[in-house]
């Protein structure tokens, strides 16, 4: 059988190659999505602190011998501090401002951080392997699907799923979002509103390097892994609409998709595919497909 | 009156002075002679070029001994941001405000074209070492440029010739979507037709590409023995990594690197990158002499030992400076001229010639890489299997169709 000329077995193989991808969009776009909505700081730093997750899974079995295992846990927490750090001594003076903003100072942040890195480990990138539980590959009949690419789909479902629900559905998430819309009123109530948006970016940042950790074995361990990536994952917050935790998610994987897709029918397009769509998108619905004008 | 007189016998002397100097330095323009390396410095191609090329460039010098000599020689670097434009911009704003004689290295044919075209126009010398496509020397060719280490087709000639005569004749190419990629894709292509193989496939994926997976998959269904991946830098290193972990080489089918650096093979991992063959011009462990430099080289550059790229530019740049010296002028058009009349001899290629077309003739190492249990110490990654003899390693002129040739 045969859809649009592509056997449908390879068509099958590329939508799971696609949702793959869209885990990592998704992983990452939901981090963003989260720092957007509660903080509304434009985190441009997301890339580098990606890159950082990945170097400090690298950094952890070359310097310390701490396999991959230890590192997804240790590594978010790491680069989370390093975040709540950023975010106490910087981003708090920023928040009565203009987003450009923290929009300037993150980028210049991403900027420094790489650069520091390109100038200690290059720009080749450096060797990562996948962890012995995880390698090796299934035969689905219409494709090999490497163990560790499987692995990526379910963790990033499940990280993306149980972050929307604290968000959405606890009485955490509730707090949360009570702060975004009137911090002083929570803060009434007893809340520590500086420490719940302190930690909302650690966790973001967080989240990012935990995509790292999960990048790191399948693409190379560079300097500049998250500079490329960050502008598609903005593309995606974009499309999905600003500050919404389940469009980020939903979009993340759309987009995978749509763009694996588009690596068959014409690749030399598929980096480009995105941003037409977010064109497309922003002409007819503004705020996102799944942003609420305000 | 009296400080007219003072300044004008001021005046007189330093034109004096400056007349002097001159003719010491024969026609050496506003006697400093400006080394421009025109690079990557922060992207895919930074470690197998960039900064290295620069220290490569600054060795040369200081082992030409120009100080000495009473030559003076400045080097400068800058980022290309592999963007034609951005490197054709700079090209012109160097030679036109900068006063730089010479531009070398420019890893990315399409930058390397660009700038070669802006060469000519102004009369000044392009001396490649990044860059692969063998049209530098073949349509693109000009009086002003000098093709220095290897080219797409003597890549194709050395890797693929060598996996078509051992059995792998059908191919799928993956090919990084700009000028390197078709260059080394068709003249790949050719070699495997000529020795009686076919292509079944091709994709073409964008500079800087994160995950092959979906083009891997394509590679997969398409049954070819060889995938021949038509990329370099990280776009090769990511393509390999990618093709173990789809199982690619366990299913039967073969990859085979047509552009392999020497970093390429350390951002792998021994492991990932062992017994894939290679072809290159230039391996740092060769020779005394070779090692001697990449000793000197990785001292100064975070340890990363010298790719055929950094070999290269030095060589270049000892050669230009040799021949400034033998024809005791730094006009881009009579120096490249000079270049090419005379034999080329220096520590890391050895005993040379460069070509009418500009194409530089040395021999070429079809390597193999080592198993991790082989190698010795760190950078002991390849073994040379065979070697190209120098009449045999590049196009024949003939066919090129350099228009400066008939």
């Amino acid at each position: 059988m045969e859809i649009f000329g592509i056997p449908s077995q390879a068509l099958f193989g590329q939508l799971l190659i696609g949702l793959i991808n869209g885990s990592f969009y998704a992983l990452l776009s939901l981090g963003l999505a989260v720092i957007f909505g509660l903080l509304n700081i434009i985190n441009f730093t997301h890339g580098a602190q990606y890159m950082l997750g990945a170097f400090c899974a690298y950094l952890f079995l070359d310097k310390l011998g701490v396999g991959y295992w230890w590192s997804l846990l240790i590594a978010p927490v790491v680069v989370g501090v390093t975040g709540v750090i950023i975010e106490r001594t910087m981003l708090s003076k920023l928040y009565k401002l203009d987003h450009l903003y923290g929009l300037l100072l993150t980028f210049g942040l991403a900027l420094i951080i790489q650069g520091l890195f390109r100038n200690e480990f290059g720009s080749s990138g450096l060797p990562y392997r996948i962890p012995q539980e995880l390698q090796g590959s299934q035969n689905l009949g219409f494709m090999f699907l490497p163990n560790y690419r499987a692995w990526v789909i379910v963790v990033s479902l499940v990280v993306c799923l149980a972050t929307w629900y604290v968000i959405e559905r606890t009485k955490l998430g509730a707090y949360l979002r009570a702060a975004t819309e009137n911090p002083q009123l929570v803060q009434a109530f007893g809340i520590n509103v500086p420490r719940m948006i302190t930690l909302t970016y650690g966790f973001g940042v967080a989240l990012a390097a935990f995509a790292g950790v999960m990048a790191a074995p399948i693409y190379q361990v560079n300097p500049l892994m998250g500079a490329d990536l960050i502008i598609v994952v903005f593309a995606v917050v974009v499309i999905g609409g600003m500050g919404s935790i389940m469009g980020a998610i939903v979009t993340g994987f759309g987009l995978g998709i749509i763009e694996g897709l588009t690596k068959v029918f014409y690749p030399e397009a598929s980096n480009t595919v995105i941003f037409i769509i977010m064109a497309i998108v922003l002409m007819f619905k503004p705020a996102g497909l799944f942003g609420t004008q305000k | 009156m009296k400080l007219k007189q003072k300044l004008r016998a001021t005046l007189l002397a330093a034109s004096i002075a400056a007349i002097g100097a001159t003719s010491a330095q024969a026609q050496i323009s506003d006697n400093v002679i400006k080394i421009g390396v025109l690079t990557d410095m922060s992207s895919l191609y930074t470690d197998l070029s960039g900064k290295g090329s620069e220290l490569a460039a600054k060795m040369a010098v200081e082992d030409f001994g120009a100080a000495k000599k009473g030559m003076k020689v400045e080097v400068i670097a800058a980022d290309h941001q592999n963007k034609p434009d951005v490197g054709s911009n700079l090209a012109r704003q160097w030679y036109d405000v900068d006063k730089v004689d010479v531009i070398v290295d420019t890893p990315n044919s399409g930058v390397a074209l660009a700038v070669s075209q802006v060469t000519r126009e102004k009369g000044k010398a392009f001396l490649v070492s990044g860059a692969a496509s063998a049209d530098l020397t073949g349509k693109a060719c000009t009086p002003n440029t000098i093709h220095w280490t290897y080219d797409t087709w003597m890549l194709a000639n050395g890797t693929g010739q060598a996996i078509v005569k051992t059995g792998g004749d059908s191919w799928f190419f993956l090919t990084a979507d700009y000028a390197f990629g078709h260059a080394l894709e068709r003249d790949t292509e050719a070699v495997v037709l000529k020795n009686g193989g076919k292509v079944v496939g091709k994709v073409r994926h964008p500079l800087n590409t994160q995950d092959f997976s979906s083009f891997l998959l394509q590679a997969q269904a398409s049954k070819a023995k060889i995938v021949g991946l038509a990329n370099a830098g990280g776009d090769t290193t990511n393509s390999i990594k990618q093709a173990a972990e789809f199982g690619i080489v366990k299913g039967g089918q073969n990859l085979a690197g047509l552009l392999v650096f020497l970093t390429d093979v350390h951002a792998l991992g021994l492991q990932t990158a062992q017994g894939l063959i290679l072809t290159e011009t230039f391996y740092w462990d060769a020779n005394p002499q070779t090692r001697a430099f990449a000793k000197r080289f990785a001292a100064a550059n975070r340890g990363i030992h010298p790719t055929m790229v950094h070999a290269g530019v030095y060589s270049a740049v000892l050669h230009y400076l040799k021949a400034i010296e033998a024809g005791k002028t730094d006009d881009g058009t009579k120096v490249v001229a000079q270049m090419k009349s005379m034999p080329t001899d220096d520590p890391l290629f050895g005993k040379g010639s460069i070509r009418q077309d500009g194409r530089k003739i040395h021999p070429a190492y079809l390597v193999e890489v080592k198993k991790p249990s082989e190698s010795k110490a760190p950078w002991d990654y390849h073994k040379i299997r065979a070697t190209i003899p120098a009449d045999q390693a590049f196009r024949p002129m003939s066919e090129g169709g350099c228009p400066l040739v008939k």
